[in-house]
């Protein structure tokens, strides 16, 4: 028998990532008795803003919000707690090597040599993209159905399922649905697009944050993913960078009467004959409670937190199998001045970045990742949030980018070297679009998948904590037993990425896994 | 004016699968064909000598039980020879063999790797268990799953209780194999790069992906059919070559009063009033019947042999999007005598059985990222077989016959069509690699007839060379095979029906297409069918 602390309550979160502090909002909202515990000194997990250098600051790992759930937003209030944003709703500019970039908006294309029909093309597509997103939308806000044990909830969501699909899209939309959804993202750009530059910053959507090229089937819902989350695939920047988000979450979290603790690491998450009973500390502090919730990820988890013991070797094994693998790393580069990107006027700044000239382009640079090597010529997302909000640095500027492709396990290993080299690979790349860079850095850091999962816990690096495809989707995810967000464990929960619908900031599975847990409460 | 019940384009083993059982029912039914041999991609040739070559396809491993019993095939000839063996070989001078009995597997897995052992019975079980569990589909035709008609309804109610009868275990299972790629999937069960690699490449073959390419999985149970038929005996080779399977069904539909006429290539199908009429030879000549039955892939039937008016602007797009991408080529060798391979022992009966090349997966993978720029791969995934060890007919005394597929070979070398200059090159690659492993190997060769995608495409139609008719990805199978609206083997006018491999379930000599197809014209005449079911051999 564990001894028990006086500190009670009825659920534990562990971890303070965004998924926990909306779970842990939702349920004190409920009445709950909650804590979140924290391991960092700060909440927000991979969601957070940290100093780069001295009076810099950035988001240290996610880096725009554009997949936040708009239902999690409003119930929570989450403007009313000090969430701003600095610029809303920006373009995507494709940067083009001569400097004749193309602009992109959720429906329309212009520059870098688009064709009238493929313009045309282009509205009719994401118009369609659109429509396919409001049909299939509603299950990310749901919990993946249970098809051998449908209870009320799950037959309603069916039924509006096959309704939406057959009535809503119609016979033909429905079967082009069917055949799209296990394609890969070149196939269907192919098929749409003349114009290589549109289709290279088009599958590059596709393959972010994935261990995929555009030639890999299934990451066509990946793109999908994209607009159906969210607010209708509109990107955002906040105010303070990631951290403010979740710093808003936390608030709104406290304001609902939950207890948000950081510097908490747990160590442990205590079993009593086949019944989660509560917590223990690293400094060795144990809290109880009949309920634990965990943001961490799965396998840290079941293998380190819970411990194997206490479930079926089977559903252990699956947890092992689940695909983890992270692709891409981060670079951060503190600026004395902002550069001269050419073709850019300085207002274009505050856009998105894409470099991802063509699908051949992307796929090679793939290439590399598959055989534990980094891309000679990677591809990147990029922000200058400090075009648009000073608060991120004092004087000049920070500009931070998401790295394609760059291994878990690099052949060799990540060592400083190979991190240095790297990062030269990086800043020569972005100096194919602004030649001046090199002379205004300052400070500037790669931070690999490695270096991610050490810093945020994010097995092998992959911020989705298991990778999104069909294989790992809805209810094969994180593994069946656990895609209602119980763990075949009484009291255990789930309430991170790993679960439907995966990470990207949206708070979804954070709710989703609150309403399992209030529900199997009642 | 004779006018036929039904005109078959293309004399391959489906659309004769297909004419067979229309004969079979008492129709009057004429097989076109424009090459002046039959069999298509199923077919014995003799191109040098005395040799016959399996030219194309080479073994009849998923040839369906049910079409052989109830066409007779056996007494027209087919005999479908078993072989046991098989082997993968190492760069480190080694070998993997394959066995079909269990126990030797076993010892032969652990002398590579102890803790495969185990692995291996989870994995053959669970292969089995898929392979059963999907093959009473092969000859059912694929419901619409946007249709409100009965018969699709009923159909898809019996697939959801078939899916729902493996219970919630084996159906997650089974929903995340047939996503997976086969790298990840061998992954949960291997820790020998050797062993996956002597599995996986079942799931490249034929296929533009790499074993780390979602979806790959699947085919390796396309391609793993044949080995759970193994005890009817289906599984292997036809003594005569491929030519035997064609031989053999063209005997049935002859016998059952089928008209064959080689030399005979069709230019146009014919469309009255959106309704099919005949068909139009390249000589000019009109053969009249309400119902065509083509037996090309979509791309040929629908973009090639059909004024787009008729087709429609729908279908031709679909047709335009149906992906048959070429990743194949197949040497086929002449040799003096059995090459010696050092790394097997002396006299071992593994050299009867297909052998490969390749014995790690990133090799697999990086051949697959040169065929993606266009190139063929530098160390080729070989299968390679010599059919004359067991059938000594298909050479003369003492002499021998190697069939050698490769992957990947692109259907255009970076742009640039095919030339001899190129296919030499291509040809002198890939037997350097077997030279690797058998000094004695090019001295035996006697003669060498070299196949890229576009040769093949050119002599017998398949688009590309795709050796499936049409690539078996995941939003080309079942009701969206070859796409919706054509998926149940009727074309977009009335009277046009698709019989080959493009059409569920797709290609590897199954037969089952042309059955399925059949069944389907049969029961617009309203005739009482004459194709069977599956019949659960196991």
């Amino acid at each position: 028998m564990t001894n028990t602390s006086n500190k009670s309550y009825d659920v534990i979160i562990v971890g303070g990532g965004h998924n926990g502090l909306v779970c842990a909002a939702y349920l004190a909202k409920a009445g709950k008795k909650v804590v979140v515990l924290e391991a960092q000194k700060q909440v927000g997990g991979a969601a957070v803003t940290s100093e780069l250098s001295y009076g810099k600051k950035v988001s240290s790992c996610a880096h725009f919000l554009n997949q936040l759930n708009t239902i999690v937003s409003k119930d929570l209030n989450l403007t009313s707690h000090g969430l701003k944003l600095s610029a809303s709703n920006i373009s995507t500019i494709a940067l083009h090597a001569d400097g004749d970039h193309m602009h992109l908006t959720k429906n329309s294309v212009k520059g870098g040599g688009i064709s009238e029909s493929d313009a045309a093309n282009y509205k009719k597509f994401m118009d369609l993209m659109h429509e396919y997103a409001g049909t299939l939308g509603f299950l990310i806000d749901l919990p993946p159905m249970d098809i051998f044990n449908l209870d009320w909830d799950d037959k309603v969501a069916a039924m509006k399922l096959g309704w939406k699909m057959r009535f809503g899209l119609g016979a033909e939309k429905m079967s082009e649905f069917l055949r799209m959804v296990g394609m890969n993202i070149r196939d269907v750009l192919d098929d749409e697009f003349d114009n290589e530059h549109l289709k290279g910053a088009l599958s590059f959507d596709a393959v972010l944050g994935t261990h995929t090229g555009p030639y890999s089937p299934g990451n066509f819902l990946n793109f999908l993913y994209r607009i159906a989350s969210g607010n209708n695939g509109a990107v955002d920047i906040p105010e303070g960078g990631m951290g403010a988000v979740t710093e808003a979450m936390s608030k709104a979290a406290i304001a609902n009467g939950a207890e948000v603790r950081v510097g908490a690491r747990v160590k442990s998450i205590n079993v009593d004959n086949c019944a989660v009973i509560g917590v223990t500390l690293e400094d060795g502090e144990q809290l109880s409670a009949g309920i634990v919730a965990s943001n961490a990820n799965m396998k840290t988890t079941v293998y380190d937190m819970v411990g194997p013991r206490h479930f079926e070797a089977d559903f252990v094994k699956r947890i092992g199998d689940i695909r983890m693998r992270g692709a891409a790393a981060k670079l951060h580069i503190a600026l004395k001045e902002l550069p001269e990107f050419t073709g850019l006027s300085k207002q274009d700044l505050k856009n998105r970045l894409v470099i991802a000239p063509t699908q051949n382009q992307v796929e090679r640079a793939f290439n590399h990742v598959k055989y534990g090597e980094v891309s000679t010529s990677p591809m990147m997302e990029i922000s200058i949030p400090s075009v648009v909000d000073s608060s991120l640095a004092e004087n000049g500027h920070v500009l931070s980018a998401t790295v394609q492709y760059a291994p878990y396990e690099l052949k060799g290993g990540w060592t400083d070297q190979a991190k240095a080299d790297f990062l030269e690979v990086c800043i020569n790349r972005i100096a194919e679009f602004a030649p001046n860079i090199r002379d205004h850095i300052e400070h500037a850091e790669i931070i690999t998948p490695k270096d991610l999962e050490d810093r945020f816990g994010l097995v092998g690096g992959n911020w989705h904590h298991g990778e999104l495809t069909l294989d790992q989707m809805l209810m094969l995810r994180p593994v069946p037993e656990a895609s209602r967000y119980a763990l075949p464990l009484d009291g255990m929960y789930i309430c991170g990425a790993g679960a439907h619908p995966g990470g990207g900031v949206m708070g979804a599975a954070g709710r989703n896994a609150a309403q399992a847990i209030l529900k199997g409460d009642a | 004016m004779k006018k036929y019940d039904v005109i078959v384009i293309g004399a391959g083993h489906n659309g004769l699968t297909n004419a067979a059982f229309l004969a079979k029912a008492g129709l009057d039914v004429l097989v076109v064909e424009k090459n002046d041999y039959i069999g298509g991609a199923t077919v014995s040739r003799n191109l040098h000598e005395d040799w016959k070559y399996s030219n194309c396809s080479y073994l009849a491993s998923l040839f369906r039980p049910e079409i052989y019993r109830h066409l007779n095939l056996a007494k027209h000839g087919l005999q479908v020879v078993t072989y046991n063996g098989g082997f993968t070989l190492t760069d480190s001078g080694d070998y993997l063999g394959s066995y079909s009995d269990h126990e030797v597997m076993r010892r032969e897995i652990r002398r590579h790797s102890p803790v495969d052992v185990d692995a291996y019975d989870r994995y053959y079980h669970q292969m089995a268990k898929w392979c059963r569990f999907i093959r009473p589909m092969l000859l059912r035709t694929p419901p619409d799953p946007t249709s409100f008609k009965f018969r699709d309804l009923d159909e898809l109610k019996f697939l959801g209780k078939k899916f729902f009868d493996l219970g919630q275990k084996d159906l997650y299972d089974f929903m995340k194999f047939f996503t997976v790629s086969v790298g990840d999937f061998l992954d949960e069960f291997f820790e020998s790069d050797l062993i996956k690699a002597h599995k996986a490449g079942s799931a490249v073959v034929g296929t533009n992906l790499g074993p780390r390419s979602p979806g790959t999985a699947y085919v390796l149970l396309h391609h793993y059919m044949g080995d759970v038929d193994g005890a009817v005996g289906a599984w292997g080779f036809p003594r005569g070559g491929m030519g035997a399977v064609s031989g053999a069904l063209a005997g049935a539909f002859q016998e059952y009063g089928g008209e064959i006429r080689t030399n005979a290539g069709v230019d146009q199908i014919i469309v009255k009033r959106g309704k099919v009429t005949g068909v139009r030879l390249e000589n000019g000549e009109e053969i009249f019947s309400d119902r065509v039955v083509s037996n090309l892939d979509a791309k040929k039937t629908f973009l090639g042999l059909m004024d787009p008016k008729d087709a429609g602007e729908k279908v031709v797009k679909a047709a335009e999007r149906y992906k048959s991408r070429g990743s194949s080529g197949k040497l086929n060798i002449a040799l003096n005598g059995v090459p010696e391979f050092t790394a097997l022992p002396k006299g071992s009966e593994l050299i009867k059985g297909d052998f490969h090349i390749v014995d790690n997966m990133e090799t697999y993978e990086r051949g697959y990222d040169e065929w993606k720029d266009g190139k063929w791969s530098t160390n080729p995934y070989l299968d390679l077989l010599i059919p004359t060890l067991t059938d000594p007919t298909m050479a003369p005394p003492g002499k021998h016959y190697m069939t050698c597929f490769v992957q990947y070979c692109p259907a255009k070398v970076e742009g640039k069509d095919w030339n001899d200059d190129l296919l030499k090159q291509f040809g002198d690659n890939v037997i350097n690699s077997i030279a690797k492993y058998s000094p004695n190997f090019k001295d035996l060769i006697e003669h060498v007839e070299i196949r890229s995608g576009q040769v093949i495409d050119n002599e017998i139609g398949l688009t590309e060379g795709n050796i499936f008719q049409g690539e078996l990805s995941l939003n080309q199978l079942m009701f969206n095979r070859p796409f919706h609206g054509c998926a149940q083997y009727r074309g977009p006018v009335n009277g046009l029906y698709l019989s080959g491999s493009t059409t569920h379930p797709g290609g590897g000599v199954m037969g089952a297409p042309g059955a399925n197809s059949a069944r389907e014209i049969l029961m617009d005449m309203n005739l009482s069918t004459t194709v069977p079911e599956d019949e659960g051999d196991d």
